[in-house]
């Protein structure tokens, strides 16, 4: 969802003619190492914790409840409809912290970057880590940058740890799903996976498919404003979909979901293109959707509250937590038959015919 | 969405359950020949709201459960090659060889890619003239065409270096071999709409007459398969054999004839072995002598790599619609998707992954 706002960062600041692309040197902790760190980095994220540029940053903290996250990035191609490897690495994080019912305070960027990459392309990746920082309101408190051998990276790939302070009252859990409970989704789910497949395969819609990757925690700060200790889980379905968010939250509360298939939100591009590819929605990946379980007495206020938010206007009830097969997940078809929908073993591979 | 939500609706589903419901006076087992049907059935349900009477049974058309282990063993060592480059539809991948498959021989450093359309190995061919491009041609009369396509369009540009290792089958020569076999269970088809939207479907007249059998041309949408069935039931009750469509909206009497001028014009029909069955006469295409530069077999020769299949794997009896899975030892506990011993627990069409995926009897 996030435009890199290039303007507002302006050009390049390492001298392209000079620099085209990353050296090995840039990562050797020598004057190209410092000078890609006191003319790139320190300026683009400067902040009070990262300015004194040393090993590790100290911030002074109120007591309470601490979420930390952290999470690696490895993405092909780099650049997508919808986003990029940098924002995609602060979404990401910021999107676990907030699932813990936190709100996201600060990350640290650790960069592993192979020999070659286009100074131009890093600095459009560090101008979309900072926009998408700002946007989601968390400082880059410290980083770190490795340069690989050519042949030995694929571009770059990012490290991104975030953590946030737990609100009082709130209490997010697997432990906490009750027989009953409503299974809510903040949108139209695969939409991330489709839109990288489409790229990287060079598959054509009519309509250009974007990315959903986009930070949570106004969503969810919403969400747990509305509904409070009635919110039990929060999760967001990225690798594996909601097939296996679901699961881990059936497995680990020990109690089944059924879902509806009629509920699912899916838009008609997406829904079109796994018709065509052979692909289970349920299972293609989300960087910018949340699935919920909460207390059916507020499920109501709770899904209005998401839809009044501009991250959720298609949020919907896909499901409720049941107490007969305990652990699975199941599903009502769209015509009213059922099945088990599992956890996936490995990718889902396009089918032949 | 529009020609998708019209055969996935409630309503009219329950109208023909309830007509099939009250069809049936007495047990039948039918077969859906097609992978993708068996798919939709377990995928929404509709097996467990059919009458009990009623005994399902999956045929053979999923093109990677029948490729056999010998051409799965021939694209390793091709693909283990360093001066190939290996291209396959995304569900080859899995399937296992002897020791390995092409996902492994990928992570060994085997330069093995994933590609949609056959001609997109021809364009990396043309990209690469220094490496070899190899197509891994499998399925049935549906993927055959363009796979002739794309070895025409290899010639038209005089391409030395792309081939194609071909593995098609054919649709009614195995359905001939089921239905004469001595210990044949099944009592009417469900014919694959999309192999008769190619060929047509006047090559079925015969073989329903002959095992006095009827056939119905069905599509892949939940409707269709209960339209279907609806019908196989109908003609069955009525004493009735015969080959009638259901899937009127893509398929016709003749088929897509300038497909089918273009399959006689690159592929020859030539026995072939299919996995877990054994080898059907005249069931398979494999190219002419005119194309015998683009076969991938002759130019690395392979020909002689003929392993012996699995013990284990009842995969052959499955798609002759004499067992289930579940009726397997290994089902789910030594052979899943993680871990296959045969190709049915890996494809998106297999009927032991569908058992699997789909919850049935685990």
């Amino acid at each position: 969802m996030t435009d890199i706002d290039m303007a507002g960062l302006g050009a390049c600041p390492i001298p392209i003619n000079d620099y085209p692309n990353v050296l090995l040197a840039h990562g050797g902790g020598g004057s190209l190492s410092h000078m890609l760190i006191e003319t790139m980095f320190a300026p683009t994220f400067d902040n009070e914790w990262l300015g004194p540029l040393h090993d590790g940053a100290v911030m002074d903290v109120d007591a309470g409840r601490i979420a930390v996250s952290t999470d690696s990035f490895v993405i092909d191609p780099l650049f997508f409809p919808g986003g990029d490897i940098g924002s995609l690495a602060v979404h990401g994080t910021v999107n676990d912290v907030a699932m813990c019912g936190a709100t996201p305070t600060a990350i640290t960027v650790g960069m592993v970057i192979e020999e070659g990459l286009p100074m131009e392309d890093l600095w459009r990746i560090v101008s979309s880590i900072k926009t998408a920082a700002d946007e989601a309101d968390v400082a880059v408190i410290t980083g770190d940058t490795k340069v690989v051998d050519r042949g030995k990276g694929d571009g770059i790939f990012i490290n991104t740890t975030g953590f946030g302070f737990v609100g009082d009252g709130v209490d997010i859990s697997p432990a906490r799903i009750r027989a009953g409970d409503v299974v809510l989704v903040s949108g139209t789910i695969a939409d991330h996976g489709i839109a990288i497949m489409s790229v990287r395969e060079g598959l054509e819609f009519e309509t250009a498919l974007e990315s959903d990757s986009a930070s949570l925690h106004g969503l969810v700060r919403t969400m747990l404003d509305a509904g409070g200790s009635g919110v039990h889980v929060l999760r967001d379905p990225t690798r594996g979909g909601v097939a296996s968010a679901a699961n881990e939250i059936a497995r680990s509360g020990g109690l089944g979901i059924r879902l509806r298939e009629v509920d699912l939100p899916l838009s008609d591009q997406v829904r079109a293109a796994c018709e065509i590819l052979g692909f289970d929605p349920l299972y293609v990946a989300n960087e910018g959707k949340c699935l919920a379980v909460v207390d059916a007495a507020i499920a109501d206020t709770v899904l209005a509250a998401m839809r009044s938010h501009p991250l959720g206007s298609d949020a919907a009830a896909i499901g409720t937590v049941v107490d007969d097969h305990p652990g699975r997940v199941f599903l009502t078809s769209r015509i009213g038959g059922n099945r088990v929908v599992d956890m996936i073993s490995g990718e889902q591979l396009p089918r032949i015919c | 969405m529009k020609y998708v939500d019209e055969y996935r609706d409630e309503a009219e589903a329950r109208r023909y359950l309830d007509a099939i419901a009250s069809t049936v006076t007495r047990p039948w087992t039918i077969m859906e020949i097609c992978g993708g049907q068996t798919h939709t059935f377990i995928k929404f349900g509709i097996d467990e709201l059919l009458p009990p009477e009623l005994q399902l049974v999956h045929g053979p058309g999923c093109p990677v459960c029948v490729t056999p282990l010998e051409m799965i063993e021939r694209a390793i060592a091709i693909a283990r090659r360093p001066d190939v480059i290996f291209t396959s539809f995304g569900d080859m991948m899995r399937v296992p060889g002897s020791d390995a498959d092409l996902l492994t021989v990928k992570a060994q450093g085997g330069d093995v890619r994933m590609v949609y359309s056959p001609l997109d190995a021809v364009r990396l061919a043309q990209a690469n003239p220094d490496r070899q491009v190899v197509f891994f041609a499998v399925g049935f009369e549906t993927t055959a065409p363009a796979n002739a396509l794309a070895v025409r369009e290899a010639k038209l540009l005089g391409l030395d270096n792309f081939s194609i290792l071909t593995s098609h089958v054919l649709v009614p020569p195995a359905m001939e071999a089921i239905l004469g076999a001595p210990d044949n269970q099944v009592q009417g088809f469900l014919a694959a709409g999309h192999v008769c939207a190619v060929m047509g479907y006047w090559e079925y007249g015969p073989i329903a007459d002959t095992y006095e059998t009827p056939v119905v041309v069905t599509g892949f949408e939940p409707l269709d398969l209960l339209q279907g069935t609806y019908m196989v039931i109908k003609a069955l009750e009525e004493g009735r054999f015969g080959v009638e469509n259901q899937y009127t909206r893509a398929v016709t009497l003749d088929g897509n004839t300038p497909a089918q001028e273009l399959l006689g014009e690159v592929f020859t029909t030539v026995d072939r072995p299919w996995r877990g069955i054994g080898t059907i006469p005249l069931s398979g295409y494999d190219l002419r002598a005119e194309y015998a530069d683009f076969d991938a077999v002759l130019r690395f020769d392979v020909e002689a790599i003929a392993p012996p299949e699995n013990e284990i794997c009842i995969a052959g009896e499955i798609m002759r619609g004499l067992k289930k899975p579940h009726d397997c030892p290994a089902f789910g506990s030594e052979c899943t998707p993680e871990h296959p011993l045969g190709a049915p627990m890996v494809s998106s069409e297999g009927a032991c992954a569908a058992y699997y995926q789909y919850g049935r009897a685990v």
